[in-house]
């Protein structure tokens, strides 16, 4: 598919355990739209976490192929790979993952920097975002002051800063309330509808999963129903 | 904003921070301690030297200008010296060796001030007795000795009879004939002192000594002094070198343990950078950033603390071991911190640059 924003085809990776070799994908294929808002399910070991970090740039497949916007992750070198996390990809992780020593604002700024050396103020489409999350009053907090709400949706703001292709949540609301799990998942939803950003969404919860356009469900290595 | 991130995780560890930056101050403060121990006794010595107001020193043969030495020449050859055109006070001193790096320098008192000056009496006066003793402030203060008591030396006891300002040739004087008889040596000293009647002659009156004397030790104030340096000292040298090369590793250990415990900790932060888009050399920027935070506050440190070792050493064994600072001495010591910090931080920094982001990002 031409407008796919990532592009699976027959995507395998094997993991070296002790002596074993151990296969995560067995010839996974998926296609995502640019701006879809998609979910995908399935049990522990079914290959989410694995597909989710070679779509993020963080492993490299065994074999297949493997495009995000254009760009053939496949043929990366590890540094390719390091700058494709920088410009066209944003992670969510369960953990929220923030820089415990950094205030919510040094976590986005440390993102853009990281990205692209910038420094100096947020743009005002950015500042509109942070007023979308709820965290404009926050920013000043370091994370230990902040709720675990608070928490995703500053994390949320750091994947977001450098307006990637994709956003790539790995059980956003894993850790979180009824409450803030609402509250994260209305986040996403309005961001792919205000911004038609393209939003991954790896979880467990099938009420989570209601939020996306669409569900895939992956076992054994494989997406079942792409 | 990779300043504010180094400078938080530093701030983050209040303790282990300033116990990092202690220790590598520790590691400067001991190269600073020794060398300004080294040249503050060296110092000490050359003013002491100076302070006598002799033109030309004579000693005997296999001695330097610097060593202590038992060896001796006979006294009347400073009738001899006063032979010699220009040639107005020969004055003999007699130093023997105490324990560690005092000494007892037995002199003729009247022919001694005749040639330096009068001392300056802090309290008491010049010798009474055959046993007495006349010790300087300096000695005072640290032994706390003054007019009265009793100095044990060469298992004699000696009445201190004075108490004078330093910078005069030595810190304990005794008649240089009960010297004599107490080491069985009549007539024997161990050093003259010359003064001449026009300095400016001192080149040619050495010569000519040197003709008639050509094994013993003949210097002009000026070299005596200039001999006393830390490369003239045997095995100084070689000592401080070993100082510097234990601190060196003493650093390079503290911050390796330091960096290789924050890389573990901080496993799942380097996960997150790396997530980020951060490279190996960005994670390696920053251990090596906080490294040189660690050194520069552990040099400051390490100064502060000198000036402390400083002051101890000057106010409670200054008769013993003299201290001065040394500013000199500050860009090397920075030098070596720097270096022995970067070393200690290489493999935990190349541990961390090379981290799998995936396992760091699970890292509990």
């Amino acid at each position: 598919m031409s407008d796919s924003i990532i592009s699976v085809q027959d995507l395998r990776k094997v993991y070296r355990v002790g002596e074993l070799d151990v296969a995560a994908l067995r010839g996974a294929n998926l296609e995502v739209p640019k701006g879809e808002f998609l979910a995908i399910v399935g049990p522990s070991g079914s290959g989410k976490s694995t597909l989710f970090y070679i779509l993020g740039g963080l492993a490299k497949p065994t074999s297949g192929k493997v495009a995000v916007g254009g760009e053939d992750l496949a043929s990366l070198t590890d540094s390719g790979r390091t700058r494709l996390r920088r410009s066209k990809v944003g992670f969510v992780f369960q953990r929220y993952n923030l820089l415990p020593t950094l205030t919510a604002l040094g976590n986005i700024e440390i993102a853009r920097y990281i990205a692209g050396r910038q420094t100096g103020p947020l743009d005002k489409s950015f500042l509109e975002l942070l007023r979308l999350l709820r965290i404009e009053n926050r920013l000043d907090h370091k994370p230990r002051a902040l709720s675990g709400g608070e928490q995703q949706r500053v994390a949320i703001a750091r994947a977001l800063v450098n307006h990637p292709a994709i956003l790539l949540a790995d059980e956003p609301t894993g850790n979180l309330d009824t409450e803030n799990a609402t509250a994260v998942l209305d986040v996403l939803r309005d961001l792919n509808e205000r911004l038609g950003q393209t939003i991954l969404m790896i979880t467990h919860n099938p009420e989570a999963a209601a939020y996306a356009h669409r569900t895939v469900r992956m076992r054994d290595g494989r997406v079942l129903d792409n | 904003m990779i300043n504010r991130l180094v400078f938080e995780n530093l701030r983050h560890r209040k303790v282990r921070t300033g116990l990092s930056a202690l220790s590598i101050g520790f590691q400067v403060t001991m190269i600073l301690a020794i060398v300004g121990l080294s040249q503050g006794m060296l110092k000490d010595s050359a003013d002491r030297a100076k302070g006598v107001g002799a033109d030309i020193w004579v000693k005997p043969p296999s001695t330097s200008a610097i060593q202590l030495s038992s060896a001796t020449m006979p006294e009347k050859m400073l009738d001899a010296f006063m032979l010699q055109p220009h040639v107005i006070r020969a004055v003999g001193s007699y130093t023997v060796p105490l324990s560690g790096l005092s000494t007892l320098t037995g002199i003729d008192y009247q022919k001694f001030t005749g040639l330096s000056g009068p001392f300056k009496f802090v309290e008491g006066g010049p010798f009474q007795g055959k046993f007495d003793v006349i010790v300087d402030r300096w000695y005072q203060e640290t032994y706390h000795k003054g007019v009265g008591d009793t100095v044990k030396a060469l298992e004699k006891e000696w009445h201190v009879c004075g108490v004078v300002e330093p910078g005069k040739l030595a810190r304990m004087f005794v008649p240089l004939a009960t010297l004599q008889d107490v080491m069985s040596n009549p007539g024997k000293v161990s050093q003259a002192l010359l003064k001449l009647d026009n300095p400016k002659e001192t080149f040619a009156v050495i010569s000519a000594l040197k003709v008639e004397l050509p094994e013993y030790k003949i210097y002009s104030v000026e070299e005596l002094v200039s001999q006393f340096s830390v490369e003239n000292v045997p095995g100084l040298k070689a000592f401080i070198n070993v100082i510097v090369g234990l601190s060196i590793i003493v650093g390079f250990l503290v911050v390796s343990l330091t960096m290789y415990t924050t890389v573990l900790e901080r496993t799942r932060e380097i996960g997150i950078l790396k997530a980020l888009g951060a490279s190996p050399g960005d994670i390696m920027g920053i251990l090596v950033r906080e490294t040189l935070l660690l050194a520069a506050g552990g040099w400051f440190a390490g100064i502060l603390l000198s000036f402390g070792a400083n002051w101890a050493i000057n106010h409670f064994v200054r008769a013993s071991i003299q201290s001065v600072i040394t500013p000199d001495w500050w860009p090397i010591v920075a030098a070596i911190a720097v270096v022995a910090s970067l070393l200690g931080a290489l493999y935990p920094g190349m541990r961390a640059a090379r981290q799998d982001a995936i396992e760091a990002l699970s890292y509990e």
